[in-house]
C-alpha cells in the first residue's frame, strides 16, 4: 500500500528522521498562506501516488504569493500518470549542499533485508544501477538485526554517501531509524531520494516515500487509515471485498479464471491465437458461486467487452459451485455476451451436467477456448 | 528415488483442526500419506483423521518421528507456526498458508535455515511424488508416477502442464509449487541441483511468471551445470508493467522480469520455453525425452 509524501515525512519526524516543515494544501489560496507564514522561496510539489512528479511538472519553487497562487493553480490542474492531483505540501526551499540516495527493501534474492545508497541523489536508482553499479552501495541485514542495527555498521554503510564525517555521521543516525521505521510498520519501501546537506551542514531528507507490505496491514491499523481511497483503483478495491483478484485491460476478450498463474496463462494464450484480453481475474482457490456472479458483475461494466472465456481447472476449487456461480449470473444478467467455458477437474461431470442445455459454448482445452472465444467477436 | 519426498516421509500437518488443514489431511491420506500427526497449539490430545494431535512441533516430532511438516496454519499465526517449527527436528517445512507479512517469512526463513530445515513455500500447493507421496493441496489424480520433474511458482497452471505431461504418457518423479510469495525458502536454483542428482528424473520443466529474477539465475545454473533436458513456461507475457498479478512475487518492477525478458534469458541459456501450454509436450519430444509410462 502507498501513501502520500506528507504522510510518509510525518512517519519520518514520528521516528527521529529530520525533514523540513511541511504545510499540505487543497487550493492555490491555501498554499499562499502557508507560503507566507514559511516565507519564501517554498517548493509546492504534487501528492499523487507516482514517481517522476518532477518531469511531470508537479514541482515549483516559488519567491512570491502571486507566483505561488498561478503555480499552485497550475499543478492542481496536472493529471500525472493517471492520478489527478487533489494535494499539495508547501516546504521551505533548501539550499543544498551535496545530495545521497537512501532506501532499505527487502531482496527478493537474498531473502534479507538490504539498505541501497548513492553519492549522488535525485537519480533514478534503477538507471544508476544498470549504467553505472559502482556507485551504489548495498548493505544486507537480516531480518532481525534491522531494528538494531550497530553504529559501525551504519557509519560505515553512511560513509559511501557522504565523504564529510560530520554529514556521514548524521546520516549513520538516519540509516538506523529507517531501519526501525521499516520492521515496526511492516513496510516494503523506506526511501530518501534526496537525502541532502544542506548549507549550513545539515542532513535532512528532503522527500520521504513509504510503502507498507499489504500482507501485514491487518496488524497496523493506523497504516490502513493513511490509505487515500481516491488513489486506489476503484476496480480492484470493489474486487478485494469480493475476494476476488481484478486487473481492468483494453482487450475485448474477459476472462474468468481460478489462480493467478493460469490466469496469466489464459491472457497469454488468448493473444497468442490473435485475440486481445479484456482483463486480468482470479476467482481464487475456494469457489463460492456468489463469487462468480461478483466477477461476471465486474466483467460486463465494460462496454469494449464482447465474449467471456471461463476457464476452471478444478483443485481446491469445485467445478459444480462453478456451474452454479454461472447458473445465477446467467439469471442475473440476461443479456449478456456470448460465454465460453472450459471446465475441467474436481466434479467437472456435475459441474458440466449443470451447465446443460444453457447457451455456453464448450471447449475442451484452454487454447481450443482461447481460438473459439476470439472467433465468437473478440479478434483484436 | 523421488526429490525431497517419497512412500517413507512422516508427515506432520501444522493446523490439522482447522477447516482447510482437517479437509487436506484427509485428502493426503487418501493418497497414502503417512500422517503421523497434526499440531495445534490448546488442541493437544485431540484426534482428526485418526491422527494424534499436539500442542508443539517439538512434542509431535518426539512422538511421531516425523520429518516433514506441511502448515496450513492462517497468515496471522504461521509466524509462531513456522518458528515452532525450526527447532522442532523435521528436515521440511511445507508453507501452503497465503498472505504471510513479508518481514514474517523472512525471520521464520532465517530461523529455518538455522536449523538446518528446508522451507517450501509460503503461498504454495506443496509437493508430490506421484504414487507414493502427497504434501499439499493438489489435486492427486493429474498425476502418474513417472521420470519428469517439475518446479512451479504457480498452482493451477502446473496442474494444468502435469495434466498434459499425464495425458501424452509423461509420468513425473515429483512436481513442487515453489509458491507466488516474493520471499519464498526454496527457489528454481535451490531445487534444480536435487533433480539434477535425482537417478528417477530425466528432465525438468520449470514454470515461471513475471517479478524477480529467480528464472533468470536457474537459467545460468542450468546452463553450467546440468546435464539433463530442462523445458521452461513463463506466465504473464500479456501482464502490464506495476500492477500485481494475484500473486504478491508477481509483478513486473523493471525491464529485467517481464516474460519476455525472462524467455529470452532463458532460450539464450539453452531452455526452450513454451508459448502455449501444450508446446510442453512437444518440446520435451524434441529435446530427445520420451514418455516413461
Amino acid at each position: 500500500m502507498k501513501i502520500h509524501e506528507f504522510q510518509a515525512r510525518d512517519l519520518f519526524r514520528e521516528y527521529g528522521i529530520p525533514v523540513p516543515p511541511h504545510a499540505v494544501a487543497h487550493a492555490p489560496e491555501e498554499a499562499v498562506r502557508a507560503a507566507e507564514t514559511f516565507g519564501y522561496p517554498v517548493a509546492l510539489k504534487a501528492q499523487v501516488h507516482s514517481g517522476g512528479r518532477g518531469k511531470a511538472g508537479g514541482v515549483a519553487i516559488v519567491r512570491n504569493a502571486e507566483q505561488t497562487e498561478t503555480e499552485a493553480a497550475r499543478i492542481f490542474g496536472l493529471v500525472i500518470k493517471g492520478f489527478p492531483v487533489r494535494t499539495l505540501i508547501v516546504t521551505p526551499a533548501s539550499s543544498i549542499a551535496q545530495e545521497a540516495y537512501l532506501s532499505v527493501l527487502v531482496d527478493r534474492s537474498a531473502r534479507k533485508a538490504v539498505f541501497i545508497g548513492c553519492n549522488e541523489g535525485g537519480v533514478e536508482i534503477e538507471v544508476t544501477a544498470r549504467q553505472t553499479p559502482e556507485k551504489i552501495a548495498r548493505l544486507e541485514i537480516p531480518v532481525r538485526r534491522l531494528a538494531a542495527l550497530t553504529p559501525e555498521d551504519c557509519l560505515s554503510f553512511a560513509s559511501c554517501l557522504f565523504a564529510d564525517p560530520a554529514h556521514a555521521a548524521q546520516a549513520a543516525a538516519i540509516v538506523a531509524k529507517m531501519g526501525s521505521l521499516f520492521v515496526e510498520k511492516d513496510c516494503s519501501l523506506v526511501e530518501i531520494n534526496p537525502l541532502i546537506a544542506d548549507a549550513d551542514g545539515r542532513v535532512v531528507a528532503l522527500d520521504a516515500k513509504v510503502a507498507f507490505d499489504d500482507n501485514a496491514l491487518f496488524r497496523h491499523p493506523e497504516s490502513l487509515s493513511l490509505r487515500d481511497m481516491e488513489s486506489e483503483d476503484g476496480d480492484e478495491l470493489e474486487a478485494k471485498g469480493e475476494g476476488l483478484s481484478f486487473i481492468r485491460l483494453t482487450g475485448s476478450i474477459a476472462c474468468m479464471v481460478n489462480g493467478a498463474g493460469l490466469a496469466m496463462a489464459t491472457m497469454d494464450t488468448i493473444k497468442h491465437v490473435g485475440g486481445d484480453p479484456a482483463n486480468f481475474l482470479d476467482v481464487g482457490g475456494s469457489s463460492n458461486p456468489h463469487k462468480v456472479v461478483a466477477a461476471f458483475r465486474m466483467i460486463l461494466r465494460d462496454p469494449n467487452v464482447k465474449v467471456i472465456l471461463i476457464n476452471i481447472f478444478g483443485g481446491i476449487t469445485r467445478c459444480d459451485d462453478i456451474a452454479r456461480g454461472i447458473l445465477s449470473s446467467l439469471e442475473n444478467f440476461p443479456a449478456s455476451v456470448p460465454i465460453v467455458i472450459r471446465l475441467v477437474g474436481t466434479n467437472q461431470e456435475e459441474g458440466r451436467r449443470l451447465l446443460e442445455g444453457t447457451r455456453l459454448s464448450f471447449a475442451k482445452t484452454l487454447e481450443e477456448g482461447a481460438a473459439l472465444a476470439t472467433k465468437l467477436g473478440g479478434a483484436a | 528415488m523421488s526429490v525431497l519426498i517419497d512412500a517413507n516421509a512422516r508427515v506432520l500437518v501444522q493446523g490439522i483442526t482447522g477447516r482447510d488443514g482437517s479437509f487436506h489431511t484427509q485428502q493426503m491420506i487418501d493418497y497414502g500419506t503417512r500422517i503421523v500427526g497434526g499440531v495445534t497449539p490448546g488442541k493437544g490430545g485431540q484426534t482428526v483423521c485418526g491422527a494424534p494431535v499436539f500442542n508443539t512441533m517439538r512434542e509431535a516430532v518426539v512422538a511421531t518421528g516425523a520429518d516433514v511438516s506441511v502448515m496450513y496454519v492462517p497468515a496471522p499465526f504461521a509466524r509462531n507456526a513456522m518458528l515452532d517449527a525450526a527447532p522442532s527436528g523435521i528436515r521440511l517445512l511445507v508453507a501452503i498458508t497465503e498472505g504471510i507479512p513479508t518481514l514474517d517469512a523472512l525471520e521464520a526463513y532465517e530461523e529455518l535455515v538455522t536449523h538446518g530445515v528446508r522451507l517450501l513455500g509460503p503461498n504454495c500447493p506443496g509437493l508430490i511424488t506421484p504414487g507414493a507421496c502427497k504434501v499439499g493441496i493438489m489435486p492427486g489424480f493429474i498425476h502418474a508416477p513417472g521420470r519428469i520433474g517439475v518446479i512451479s511458482r504457480s498452482g493451477t497452471l502446473t496442474y494444468e502442464i502435469v495434466k498434459e505431461l499425464t495425458d501424452a504418457g509423461y509420468g513425473q518423479s515429483t512436481c513442487i509449487g515453489i509458491g507466488g510469495d516474493p520471499i519464498i525458502g526454496s527457489s528454481f536454483l535451490d531445487l534444480l541441483p536435487l533433480f539434477q542428482a535425482d537417478p528417477d528424473t530425466d528432465a525438468v520443466v520449470m514454470v515461471g511468471e513475471i517479478g524477480g529474477n529467480d528464472e533468470v539465475v536457474a537459467a545460468a545454473y542450468v546452463q553450467a551445470h546440468m546435464t539433463k533436458p530442462v523445458v521452461g513456461f513463463m506466465a504473464g507475457l500479456t501482464a502490464p508493467p506495476g500492477r500485481r498479478m494475484g500473486h504478491a512475487g508477481a509483478i513486473v518492477g523493471g525491464e529485467d522480469d517481464t516474460a519476455a525478458a525472462k524467455t529470452a534469458r532463458l532460450e539464450a541459456a539453452g531452455i526452450p520455453v513454451a508459448k502455449l501450454i501444450s508446446d510442453v509436450v512437444r518440446l520435451l519430444r524434441a529435446r530427445g525425452v520420451e514418455p516413461s509410462r
